[in-house]
């Protein structure tokens, strides 16, 4: 590649030049096709009318394009026949109520667990460690009796106390505000802020707190962006859980709604319709924090 | 205990400041602590005790202790060797159609608790023909037996493909060309597209007849390969997860790798084009030990990862066909919320756990070997 021929003339130097650095596009460009395809395809197909054109359009290239018989009619009938509007709205409640809790109260105990000094804070350090291995999943079913006898307060009528989480919004919501993972993040980051800055703001007579949001909040952007973007894309692609504690229509997250398009007679257009739908607020929320992201995931991927 | 003999010993105004932390660590830390402890800790020593019990969902008698009966149902195997049948009249081997020697049915032995208690309560799950004998294998829970195959079998592909995809992507956005935030952003859209989603579309992709997938292969090998039956052919659909497993998650592997390169100081790399290394070389002695850690945090992850597959196989295959995709978690899920057998399912999870354990602690340890030398 980098031997010139005495023989070719600056012209073709340049020609040569532009074409080295295209064939080096060839692969990225390849693998861009690669892992976009399923998703081109959905956006696609979500404005074709009829299956039989979707299916048509599965010989060709046109199966990633939105040509032919195209129209909204897909996103119309998503909106106006399906619960979508409600289920939207019980994901974003859902979802911004996890994300603030989880990085309050996360932060919070990470900063108390980096740096402080109290007797036990390395015995319950060693604990949220420990938890990190404990799949998700291991934990599910005694979760799924807990909530169902767990005390529910409610102010409809006077004070009700009545027995069980289910079909509530908090059962989606209390038991992923606490995450070992995000504490965990959150650690990493903080250890690695000078000393320094919470003893000259002791020594000026501020409290622990007033350090924890005054001095430190500010600088730890990242970690707060990366916390705030795992635990989004958690809550909001839940599926199994809602599943099993949920059982009316007025409280399904837009994961579950999906199996309303699922009856008889599926209309594929509208299936790809409601996937688009749910999956662009997770992308717009990636890219708009994805810096941070990189960032901050790249300290904690190295160390972990 | 160590730290508050610590403390005692320790400078007057120092202990003060211990103290006030004392109130402040636990003032802050307390309520992630808490919900930690009722959501996630107490659940998960709660079921160690209901495998031990016959607790359900929703029971109208109260829960009694059982002892190891759900473990028994769970793991216990048998061999049962066979004997291939002789023809009475002749005195010879007995052949079927086929020329194929014919044998008892397992189900007279498993079925017949008077004569043949050892079997009882276990069903065939494979057999083995070893010269004229066949042994069948026995579980008490062949679908069981099969998850736990089919999620080592998923684990042992992905891993390696996982992490392969993951380093090449990393390798393609890293060569400072123009656009490559774009290209790297790209890559990463189906880690955070919801899985649910994603086995959606990927069904629908994998149809038998009018699939992508197989559109596209017959393209591309005009017409030479027929169409494969992704999701219905046993032999096939858990390659057809795997694939889709590996495709939408290897962006998350690019990432952590991307980080992993640039830590790379430059300058070992200009060293190296001194000494007139090549672009191998240089990957295979500055690269990849400069990625170790990396590395082997990636392999943890994926590793945890693969034991926990279960949405896609629930969207896409519901487990089939013929259990081929079944998975542990799946099984777990199966029992416990469908069957409403919480403590089978807590059974199936503190075995589950165990697994997890054991597989991270051999990575640690040949992790750590691995330093040493």
């Amino acid at each position: 590649m980098t031997t010139i021929q005495p023989t070719i003339s600056p012209a073709s130097k340049e020609t040569r030049k532009v074409i080295t650095a295209a064939l080096k596009y060839i692969p990225l460009l390849f693998l861009l096709f690669f892992f976009t395809f399923p998703l081109l395809f959905m956006i696609a197909s979500s404005f074709k009318g009829s299956n039989q054109q979707i299916f048509a359009d599965l010989r060709s290239f046109r199966a990633f394009l939105p040509v032919g018989d195209v129209s909204l009619d897909n996103f119309k009938f998503v909106f106006e026949n399906s619960n979508f509007p409600r289920y939207l709205l019980n994901s974003v409640i859902i979802s911004a109520i996890t994300i603030l809790l989880s990085i309050i109260i996360n932060s919070l105990a990470a900063y108390a667990l980096s740096r402080l000094k109290w007797p036990g804070q390395k015995l319950i350090l060693a604990i949220i460690i420990a938890t990190l291995i404990i799949p998700g999943q291991a934990t599910l079913m005694p979760l799924l009796l807990l909530v169902a006898n767990l005390p529910s307060i409610s102010f409809a009528e006077g004070l009700t106390i009545t027995k069980g989480w289910l079909d509530t919004y908090h059962v989606m919501i209390v038991p992923f505000v606490a995450s070992a993972f995000s504490i965990f993040l959150f650690y990493q980051f903080f250890l690695e802020l000078p000393k320094d800055l919470d003893e000259a703001a002791m020594v000026d007579g501020a409290t622990r707190f007033q350090i924890f949001y005054k001095i430190i909040v500010p600088i730890s952007g990242p970690v707060f962006a990366t916390v705030a973007i795992l635990t989004f894309i958690a809550s909001w692609n839940t599926f199994l859980w809602p599943i099993m504690t949920i059982q009316s229509d007025e409280l399904r997250p837009v994961m579950v709604g999906l199996q309303f398009f699922f009856q008889q007679n599926v209309q594929w257009g509208q299936v790809m319709a409601y996937s688009t739908l749910i999956t662009i607020p997770v992308l717009l929320f990636f890219f708009i924090f994805q810096n941070a992201f990189v960032k901050s995931i790249a300290t904690t991927g190295i160390k972990g | 205990m160590a730290t508050a003999q610590l403390t005692k010993s320790a400078t007057s105004p120092m202990e003060k400041q211990e103290k006030s932390d004392l109130v402040y660590g636990l003032s802050m830390g307390s309520p992630a602590f808490l919900l930690l402890l009722i959501f996630l800790i107490g659940p998960f020593f709660a079921g160690f005790w209901f495998s031990f019990t016959n607790q359900r969902l929703i029971s109208a008698n109260p829960t009694e202790f059982v002892g190891a009966r759900n473990y028994l149902r769970l793991v216990r195997m048998g061999v049962l060797p066979l004997e291939p049948l002789i023809d009475e009249s002749t005195g010879q081997l007995q052949r079927d159609e086929q020329g194929q020697l014919v044998y008892e049915r397992s189900r007279t032995y498993t079925r017949d608790e008077e004569k043949y208690p050892q079997y009882a309560g276990l069903t065939e799950w494979f057999t083995l023909d070893l010269g004229p004998t066949r042994y069948v294998v026995l579980a008490a829970d062949p679908i069981f037996m099969r998850s736990l195959v089919n999620n080592f079998f998923f684990a042992i592909v992905v891993i390696p493909l996982q992490t392969a995809i993951g380093l090449l992507l990393a390798l393609v956005v890293t060569q400072k060309l123009r656009g490559e935030n774009f290209f790297r952003t790209m890559y990463f859209a189906p880690v955070v597209t919801s899985m649910v989603v994603v086995a959606t579309v990927w069904r629908y992709l994998y149809d038998v007849n009018n699939g992508l997938v197989n559109a596209m292969i017959q393209a591309a090998s005009f017409g030479l390969i027929q169409p494969v039956n992704w999701l219905g052919d046993p032999g096939v659909a858990m390659w057809a997860i795997i694939i889709m497993s590996v495709w939408q998650g290897a962006g998350f592997q690019m990432m952590l790798f991307v980080a992993g390169l640039q830590q790379i100081p430059e300058e070992r790399y200009e060293a190296a084009s001194i000494d007139g290394a090549n672009a191998w070389q240089k990957f295979l002695y500055i690269t990849l030990p400069g990625l170790r850690n990396v590395m082997v945090f990636n392999f943890i992850i994926i590793t945890i990862a693969a034991f926990q597959l279960f949405d896609q196989v629930l969207v896409m295959t519901n487990g089939g066909p013929d259990n081929a995709t079944s998975t542990v978690v799946f099984h777990m899920f199966k029992n416990g919320f469908r069957e409403q057998d919480i403590a089978y399912a807590s059974t199936i999870a503190v075995v589950f756990f165990l697994i997890i354990l054991f597989i991270n602690y051999l990575q640690r340890r040949v992790t750590k070997t691995g330093e040493t030398v």
